[in-house]
């Protein structure tokens, strides 16, 4: 298991192009990372899943001893990268190992030459194997605070551009940045800061956190649902807010978050709800971009000259009718092979599009062009800020028609069909109609999307409708957890919203998604805000333990009839 | 399939016969019109017949390894394109020196084969691990759950690669004695597609030898009909699922090599369309068919190279090989509606009360 | 008036006649059984009658239509529901959502409904929920309404798949193995629970079971199969007797080594006996 985590240090290594000027680079802070970890897993290995399950937090020698193979794993970890340096200074790797360069190389030995780097390296290797190892003996309590400064760090450093932005106004927040960041990156005060603060914080929650859960639980269902709106109150503010804080640039990025949530909202339907696996999703948000295009463009393309406003339910409806036509013929198709049928159909779609054969009516690889912006009462909505309130309305309102189907007949029947379909349809469901449903409803969602995103960018061209949006879309599903509404907001947020502001990480951003996906499906396969975790929080003012929203709403409705509170 | 009394529902098979239709109506008059415009000649057309065996041989081995991986543990390995992929680009790291050095061109046979056995380590390598790492720890899973996790390994061993060794495209080095045709009776063959088509059929060959009349082979085949019974038979389940993965990987490793002759080059994304390709193939023979693969991957290379030339050009679509992939694509659409089992394959188990 | 009648119905798989040219009567109101050693036929007779196999030959007629050729949902919406003999419940959904779930057939709340929230819909789903709860009630599983399925103990299981299925408005109700894994006891329960059924609800049951104990505890009737045919119907009282039930359940008597113990039975359970 070292080994293994020193061989994915070694790919790591060959990624480290990046310094950001703290006085220790991320670059240089993954590799002490993975000694970390490495020391953790070993130590985890060894004694058992907690320290508490077996002896080794009270048996002294036997702490010393895993202390002890904790550092010597980080000292593997070091000895590797040694041997890599070594091969590295014989033999010309670059040929190979694109990043295999010489930065690479001070980088691994700080600066120094190769006898007394390695030497450095494998010391600080072995402390930080070392220091896994002791995290993992600590109580989980004093585990989390110092983990918790250190990644409170971490995000610092790996958000300082973004952060620096939203400090710009003068005043109070450029104070605080000034504090925060030196020239080049965060300052030493800044980093020491950010990580007493935070330590504070989390020692005070590790104290105190289950009295302020006990009293939260034991608050009254109004008193409750009162705290939750205030919460519900306070996001939407920040909502509404971002684009004016955080200027064009961040409004273009939560622009693209929003289409994404639309996409996802849709996707979900299909893969949350109904359990029909859909790769081929792009093809709607294609069709949605392209009808908008085709009636509004003032090029040569448009046939139509009409205005968004009469467009978009025209991209709406021939949307659904495209996903109604494209499950009709894999409806009885089942399981992976509905994902790969689907796939095939998403890119019928994109290269028939793109090809020469339908050029005359949809531009081939030259597209669309000469899209108008939208025209909102008389104000164009041009700019990335305008279109993000566009964005989040659609959303909006199709987050909310998704809500209300999830406790429907129809998302009940989802459900079922997402279960069992053979139990589904013994019970009384109409295979047919609920399976196109679900493909229909899905397939509008994303051709609002892409209804959005055609004004968004002027043009539409068949190159922005691949596969790898299909699977973005699927993997922040899953990432935020399906059939759970909130979970593809946090999906879009996490999956779109980050990889934008964190620049250097658009060239590895596959690879983490790839990471990302493994990890998931290993550890947490229900994603981040599960389903069931969101259901169980809607049921306020019963008497049964959790239910879903429709008892909410029938107990809020009958007892508004009977003249109950609550 | 069970008829329906009921009119709703025969709406739908309605449509699905028109689909059918459709399909047949631009196959056939597509293909007349091309033979009657007369506008390819006889030697093109069994150039086309060529490269498309030579791609269908391609295509079959990389279509093994979905297939035995199929019968065997019941998911979809999308990650055995880029394992295609990798033995590929890494055998190119010992292609161009050897190139370089004429070794190639001295010893062609020679160093044919040693190109070959590096590729093929280097996927088997690369199946193992991904097997070890990401599907092992998932085996009783929901079935979404492991095809997530074969995406995700995907595109995480792509854009290793690419983080690896580079965005660029790498050429392979020429191979002298491969160049230029011979001439048989008449027909220009060309000699690096013959090879090819050669070492494909060759090693295919190989494979049913060993899936068929080894015992470990045997085990093989108990484990895809019922790995629970196999279990109580005595047999190592998990090593047997190593096995498979490495043989997969091993024909999808000379695929790989056999592909950059063909092709020349080598880039970090030259696994993804193959491996739909080569998936294609496999659903068409029969998922978890061995031979229905062979015969499938043989088959698509076929119609994906005549294809265009022989019904499209006919009905007047300018420039046909742009949709190349579409005929793939429908084609897999078709199997999977109307006989998911493929041309040669067994009966998908139906999960009824 | 019979509920239900298959007539001459005949099931193949390949070569294998699993129904032989079955006749069979279910009248109104009863509890029948359908008993037979293992691979007999039975859960295929609930597989054509549902739906979820076409017979090749012969005809069923619920109610005097012809069902035979339906989709299972159709099915469903005339008025047939049934439990299976490895339970199958939406795992991942409530026991609440579960039995909501089985109203779909008779629900009248449309999605567009759904999405603007109208009276009307709220007023179905409303009803829905309260018919949902009270059906938890009456197998007393109410306090659970909240639970995931698939974390319910294995009677409550059983007892919530039976709720799923009666929220449909089941006119003819098919019972798989419902005391399957049950001590005796519960079974007793059980048997009390389908006795209910049919008269508080006045449901017809149509019930596969293995438990001797409650087979001739509460059917009016019995059907005995053996390999696909029916070999003999009567009273409980009648089968029990019939020479040809005992020698499909206990085999013909051979003469073997006296070391040996005589022939293994193909059953576990002979009728009459109690079960293990």
């Amino acid at each position: 298991m070292a080994v293994y985590l020193c061989l994915v240090g070694l790919v790591e290594t060959f990624r480290l192009r990046w310094i950001i000027a703290n006085v220790i680079g991320l670059g240089q802070m993954m590799l002490l990372i993975t000694a970390i970890v490495a020391g953790f897993v070993y130590a985890r290995r060894v004694g058992g899943r907690t320290p508490a399950a077996t002896g080794v937090s009270h048996d002294a020698p036997e702490r010393v001893r895993v202390m002890l193979g904790g550092a010597a794993v980080g000292l593997l970890v070091g000895a590797a990268l040694v041997v890599l340096l070594v091969v590295g200074s014989r033999v010309a790797l670059r040929l190979m190992f694109v990043n295999a360069s010489p930065t690479l190389y001070s980088l691994l030995t700080f600066g120094y030459d190769l006898g007394p780097g390695s030497a450095l390296l494998l010391l600080v290797e072995g402390v930080c194997g070392l220091v896994g190892t002791l995290l993992f003996l600590v109580p989980s309590g004093l585990r989390r605070t110092v983990l918790g400064g250190l990644v409170a760090v971490l995000i610092l450093s790996v958000f300082q551009d973004l952060l620096q932005l939203l400090l710009q106004s003068p005043g109070p927040p450029q104070a605080v940045r000034g504090l925060l960041f030196g020239v080049d990156g965060p300052s030493w005060s800044g980093a020491a800061l950010v990580c007493v603060v935070t330590w504070a914080l989390l020692a005070a929650w590790t104290r105190e956190g289950d009295h302020v859960r006990a009293r939260l639980a034991g608050l009254p269902p109004a008193g409750r649902r009162g705290f939750r709106a205030g919460v519900l109150a306070v996001g939407i503010v920040a909502l509404l807010l971002i684009p004016i804080a955080g200027g064009p640039f961040v409004a273009q990025v939560m622009v693209l978050v929003g289409l994404y949530t639309l996409m996802g909202l849709g996707l979900n339907l299909e893969v949350g709800f109904a359990g029909l696996l859909d790769l081929g999703f792009v093809a709607f948000f294609a069709i949605g971009a392209y009808t908008v295009a085709l009636l509004t463009s003032r090029g040569e393309q448009g046939i139509a000259h009409w205005s968004f406003w009469a467009a978009v339910p025209a991209a709406v409806v021939v949307s659904l009718l495209a996903g109604v036509l494209f499950g009709i013929p894999v409806l009885r198709v089942r399981g992976d092979y509905l994902a790969i049928a689907t796939l095939g159909l998403g890119e019928i779609v994109r290269i028939m599009v793109l090809s020469d054969a339908l050029r005359p009516w949809l531009g081939g690889s030259f597209g669309i062009l000469a899209i108008p912006r939208p025209v909102f009462f008389g104000l164009t909505l041009g700019g990335p800020q305008q279109l993000y309130y566009l964005t989040l309305v659609a959303s909006a309102l199709v987050a909310y028609i998704a809500w209300r189907l999830q406790d429907s007949r129809l998302g009940r029947a989802w459900m079922a069909i997402r279960e069992d379909e053979d139990v589904a349809q013994a019970i009384g469901i109409d295979l047919v109609s609920t399976k196109l449903l679900s493909y229909g409803l899905g397939g509008a969602m994303g051709g609002m999307g892409g209804a959005i995103f055609a004004v968004m960018l002027g043009s539409v061209f068949p190159h922005s409708f691949n596969l790898q949006i299909s699977i973005n879309v699927l993997v922040l599903i899953i990432l935020g957890g399906m059939g759970s509404l909130w979970g593809v907001v946090v999906g879009a947020l996490a999956l779109v919203g980050l990889p934008e502001l964190l620049r250097e990480f658009g060239e590895y951003r596959f690879l983490i998604y790839g990471a990302v996906l493994v990890a998931m499906m290993l550890y947490r396969p229900e994603g981040l805000v599960p389903a069931a975790a969101q259901k169980r929080e809607l049921h306020e003012g019963t008497a049964d333990e959790a239910g879903t929203g429709t008892i909410a709403v029938a107990a809020g409705n009958v007892g508004a009839a009977e003249g109950r509170g609550g | 399939m069970q008829r329906r009394l009921i009119g709703r529902l025969s709406l739908i098979d309605l449509f699905l016969w028109a689909f059918r239709a459709v399909v047949v109506v631009i196959v056939v008059v597509g293909t007349v019109a091309t033979l009657r415009a007369g506008r390819y000649s006889g030697a093109q057309w069994i150039d086309f017949v060529e490269f498309g065996l030579a791609q269908g041989g391609v295509y079959a081995l990389i279509a093994l390894g979905y297939t035995m991986v199929y019968g065997v543990l019941n998911m979809i390995n999308f990650a055995h394109g880029e394992v295609f992929m990798g033995g590929a680009f890494l055998t190119y790291y010992v292609a161009a020196p050897l190139g370089a050095a004429g070794f190639l061109n001295r010893y062609v046979l020679a160093g044919l084969l040693v190109l070959l056995l590096v590729s093929m380590a280097t996927s088997m390598g690369i199946a193992v691990l991904v097997e070890r790492v990401a599907y092992r720890p998932l085996r009783r899973a929901p079935r979404l759950v492991p095809l997530i996790t074969a995406i995700g390994a995907s595109f995480f061993l792509q854009y290793t690669f690419r983080g690896l060794f580079g965005s660029g495209v790498q050429a392979y080095p020429e191979f002298e004695a491969l160049k230029g045709d011979w001439v048989l009776g008449g027909l220009h063959i060309h000699r690096t597609q013959a090879i090819v088509l050669a070492a494909a059929v060759v090693m295919m060959f190989v494979l049913y030898a060993v899936v068929f009349r080894t015992k470990t082979g045997k085990a093989m085949r108990a484990v895809s009909e019922d790995r629970d019974a196999a279990a109580l038979m005595g047999i190592n389940v998990d090593a047997i699922i190593v096995f498979t993965f490495a043989l997969g990987g091993a024909m999808a490793g000379a695929a790989g090599i056999l592909y950059a002759l063909v092709y020349k080059q080598v880039y970090f994304f030259m696994g993804f369309v193959p491996g739909i390709k080569a998936f294609t193939a496999a659903v068409l023979g029969g998922i978890g068919n061995i031979p229905g693969a062979m015969l499938g991957g043989l088959f698509l290379g076929l119609v994906e190279s005549i294809g265009p030339a022989l019904f499209l050009d006919g009905l007047g679509i300018p420039a046909p090989y742009q949709l190349r992939d579409v005929i793939a694509f429908t084609m897999l659409l078709i199997m999977l509606i109307f006989r998911p089992q493929g041309i040669l394959g067994e009966r998908l188990a139906t999960k009824k009360a | 008036m019979p509920i239900l009648v298959t007539e001459q119905m005949t099931k193949r798989f390949g070569g294998l006649v699993a129904i032989n040219a079955l006749d069979l009567e279910v009248t109104d109101r009863v509890i029948h059984s359908i008993i037979g050693p293992n691979g007999a036929g039975k859960t295929t007779v609930f597989n054509c009658v549902t739906g979820f196999y076409r017979p090749e030959e012969g005809r069923i007629l619920f109610r005097d239509e012809r069902v035979d050729g339906l989709l299972p949902d159709q099915i469903a919406r005339l008025g047939i529901a049934r439990t299976y003999q490895n339970i199958r419940l939406f795992g991942n959904m409530s026991v609440l959502e579960n039995v909501l779930v089985g109203q779909h057939v008779h629900l009248k709340s449309t999605w567009v409904g759904a999405i603007l929230h109208t009276p009307d819909t709220q007023r179905h789903e409303r009803d829905a929920l309260d018919e949902s709860r009270k059906l938890l009630r009456f197998v007393e599983l109410d306090r659970k309404s909240g639970f995931l399925a698939k974390n319910l103990p294995y009677g409550d299981q059983r007892r919530l798949e039976i709720a799923r299925a009666l929220a449909t408005r089941p006119a003819l109700l098919l019972l798989d193995e419902p005391a399957a894994g049950m001590n005796p006891r519960e079974s007793l329960e059980m048997m009390a629970f389908i006795r209910r059924l049919r008269d508080e609800l006045g449901i017809t049951i149509l019930l596969i079971e293995h438990q001797m104990r409650v087979v001739m505890g509460i059917s009016d009737r019995v059907t005995v199969l053996d390999y696909g045919t029916k070999i003999a119907e009567g009273t409980p009282r009648e089968v029990q007797g019939d020479p040809r039930v005992i020698e499909a359940y206990l085999g013909t008597r051979r003469t073997l080594p006296a070391s040996e113990h005589s022939t293994a039975p193909r059953r576990l359970d002979p009728p009459g006996g109690s079960p293990a």
